[in-house]
């Protein structure tokens, strides 16, 4: 495989050799390693989240956030949890997912307060990205493709790299913001159903980090997502994945269709995007079974993909629900 | 400069220099016919390349079902189709590279293939970006299997691609080197402008394409080529991401139509190169396109996502020409192998060369009137 990495490559080790790169996850894929743990995906709900008539309560959204990271960390205080996988000089991107507009992306009062905690532990350079400036604009993000500090901006700004990435099914190129700006990434998805591969959240949101994503959703995207996330700058890049289910959808997804949304007035959080796509999924199909809808199984388009990344050839997480801590806060 | 392939050719350039030259390397040709040498970037004004598609069907919720070839997306609001050159954008489905062209030449009509319609002509040839397969060996990734607004295009609208093409002193229009169904309504649009000044237009496709769209492209070009991939459908899904039947299909239709067809299939040492696929194939010519229609077997060389794999040997090539030989098809060639004996024309009655080629050149004609000036046997084609 020939990619062009621009971490440099102290950088990189600093960030291996200080176990930032999910270590729950790295315990999963290792069978000649110590006894395996569980995957915690921690589900953090706050019933108050929005303020009466109006959008996400800023205060509230900080303190649903610090809750649900210190529990996935195990750490008293939110400046510790950042700082088990996030170092000061480090340049963090915030991979949202943009693509249904305002409606149904991630919200970005969510995102502010990611990055106020960013801040405090020490990284001074973020990047907010996604595929398309038009697609951050709709979704109420400001471009800013210059300014140090809180930066945002789409694919199209930097474009991508001229060499394939090839991995299993997928020959793309990626995407230089990941590859040439960030040092690291936090993974901001939706909670949402898809029409085509049944749901979107963790996996699925790196299909934006690479150029030519229309490729790779026939059968619904199996097992395309799953190789597009075994792309070594993809996998060893994110640190965390954050699920922004402050208003979920459980139908006609990935378009923004509010007949179908709902307010959860969450997140969920891990290491672990197998076992959060897993739990997320459980949430969507509880909420269709509660609407009178049938299963994905049933509507044929159960995300096959997330058992593929789950199998040997992958070994992304697990998929077992007796493998997944879900913790509820 | 890079010289694109028409599907089936070779490489000619490391793609780093292409990428640097990739907006219309034809401006050389034609100084200051696009409106200047650095061309237009696309993101300077995307309407301009932007068109209601045609062929698709508006479902509830503001998704829409394309129907130009036999994938049928179903997309939905602000989302593209398998080939990423059309989009939903509120419920209505839009081309977004009418006009957009990101490569032109002018090459030998041989390049494209076509041995048998107006050999020697020059044929301007375009693209647009994208792709509604994707082909491990494809020889043009880096225009066909990437988005629109991720390579260099000039804006080219078909009243200046007929104006080029006859000031360039080319007959034929070619829509080539990525896949001109997902261009359709620029194509369709072109092969008007392009007849009411004098020039045919020529088609180099994978023949992905649905029937009633094909069915109108065929009133309105004057000869098709199909690269036909394999002769399995294992080969189509694995390799291709696509189908074998309907490209079937779409061949049975354009010679039901009386449309100029020529064949390319490429020969992918071990993926498509067996005695049984051969013959087949050549079987299924036979008895469903006649024994008229040439069939080029060209060398593959490795490219894109099949870099393992070696070039195809000279022996297979003749092995597969022998095979088709035998089955009795008149017109049998190889390509991508410059000065082979079997890239001439020879007449299936008194099997001397009636047309002599060697690589894109043509050097002696010995047709008068469509038939062999030796034996008075007529030789398909469109000589004129």
């Amino acid at each position: 495989m020939k990619t062009v990495s621009g971490t440099n490559r102290r950088r990189f080790l600093l960030a291996a050799g200080s176990g930032l790169l999910g270590t729950a996850t790295m315990a999963l894929a290792d069978p000649l390693g110590p006894p395996i743990t569980k995957s915690r995906v921690v589900i953090a709900r706050d019933p108050q989240l929005r303020k009466a008539g109006s959008g996400i309560d800023s205060s509230r959204i900080l303190g649903l956030l610090d809750k649900a990271v210190q529990t996935a960390f195990d750490r008293d205080t939110a400046q510790e949890a950042w700082r088990q996988f996030v170092r000061p000089g480090e340049v963090v991107g915030l991979k949202v997912n943009c693509l249904a507009g305002r409606g149904c992306s991630t919200n970005s009062a969510l995102v502010d307060a990611i990055c106020e905690r960013l801040q405090q532990a020490g990284v001074k350079d973020i990047v907010i990205w996604d595929r398309l400036n038009s697609d951050l604009e709709s979704a109420q993000f400001r471009i800013n493709e210059k300014e140090k500090g809180i930066r945002c901006f789409g694919n199209d700004t930097l474009g991508y790299e001229d060499e394939l990435a090839i991995q299993g099914s997928i020959g793309s190129l990626l995407s230089k913001t990941l590859t040439q700006v960030c040092d690291a990434v936090i993974n901001l998805p939706m909670l949402k159903d898809h029409s085509i591969a049944g749901v979107t959240m963790a996996l699925k949101n790196s299909f934006g980090a690479i150029h030519n994503p229309n490729k790779y959703h026939p059968q619904g995207g199996n097992p395309y997502i799953a190789d597009v996330n075994m792309i070594p700058q993809i996998r060893r890049k994110i640190r965390l994945h954050i699920c922004d289910a402050t208003t979920a959808q459980y139908e006609g997804g990935p378009s923004f269709m509010p007949q179908w949304t709902w307010p959860y007035n969450g997140v969920l959080v891990s290491l672990d995007p197998v076992a959060l796509d897993y739990t997320g999924w459980q949430i969507i199909e509880r909420k269709r079974a509660e609407k009178g809808m049938k299963s994905l199984k049933e509507m044929k388009r159960e995300p096959a993909y997330i058992a593929t990344a789950a199998d040997a050839n992958h070994r992304l997480g697990t998929n077992d629900p007796n493998r997944i801590e879900v913790v509820n806060v | 400069m890079k010289q694109w392939t028409d599907t089936a050719g070779t490489a000619g350039c490391d793609r780093r220099s292409f990428l640097k030259t990739a907006a219309l390397p034809c401006l050389a040709m034609c100084a200051g016919t696009f409106g200047g040498a650095q061309g237009l970037l696309a993101s300077e004004s995307d309407a301009q390349f932007v068109r209601e598609a045609q062929f698709y069907e508006k479902l509830p919720y503001k998704k829409i079902k394309c129907k130009l070839c036999p994938r049928e997306c179903v997309i939905d609001d602000r989302e593209r189709g398998y080939c990423g050159a059309r989009e939903n954008r509120g419920g209505t489905y839009y081309t977004l590279v009418h006009s957009r062209v990101v490569t032109a030449h002018i090459d030998p009509i041989e390049k494209k293939p076509f041995f048998h319609f107006l050999p020697g002509a020059m044929a301007f040839s375009l693209a647009t970006a994208g792709c509604n397969v994707n082909c491990k060996m494809c020889q043009n990734w880096e225009i066909s299997q990437v988005r629109p607004e991720q390579v260099r295009s000039t804006y080219a609208p078909p009243e200046k691609i007929a104006a080029l093409a006859q000031q360039n002193r080319c007959p034929v229009v070619a829509y080539t080197y990525s896949e001109p169904v997902i261009f359709y309504e620029y194509m369709m649009d072109t092969a008007r402008a392009a007849h009411e000044a004098g020039i045919r237009s020529a088609v180099v496709t994978g023949g992905y394409v649905a029937q009633d769209p094909l069915k109108k492209l065929c009133k309105s070009v004057d000869a098709i080529k199909v690269d036909l991939k394999a002769y399995s459908e294992t080969f189509y899904k694995e390799v291709v991401n696509g189908e074998l039947k309907p490209v079937l299909n779409a061949l049975v239709t354009i010679r039901k139509l009386g449309m100029w067809n020529e064949i390319v299939y490429l020969v992918v040492p071990t993926l498509n190169d067996s005695d049984q696929e051969f013959k087949g194939l050549a079987r299924w010519v036979r008895s469903e396109l006649g024994l008229d229609v040439p069939l080029h077997f060209s060398q593959f060389h490795p490219e894109y996502l099949l870099k393992n794999l070696p070039p195809t040997p000279l022996a297979t090539l003749e092995r597969a020409k022998a095979i088709a030989d035998a089955e009795g098809l008149h017109y049998v060639y190889i390509g991508n192998v410059p000065g082979h004996p079997a890239e001439s024309t020879y007449c299936p009655k008194c099997r001397r060369v009636v047309v002599e080629r060697v690589g894109y050149t043509i050097g002696a004609m010995h047709l008068k009137n469509g038939k062999c000036q030796y034996c008075q046997q007529p030789i398909a084609g469109v000589w004129s």
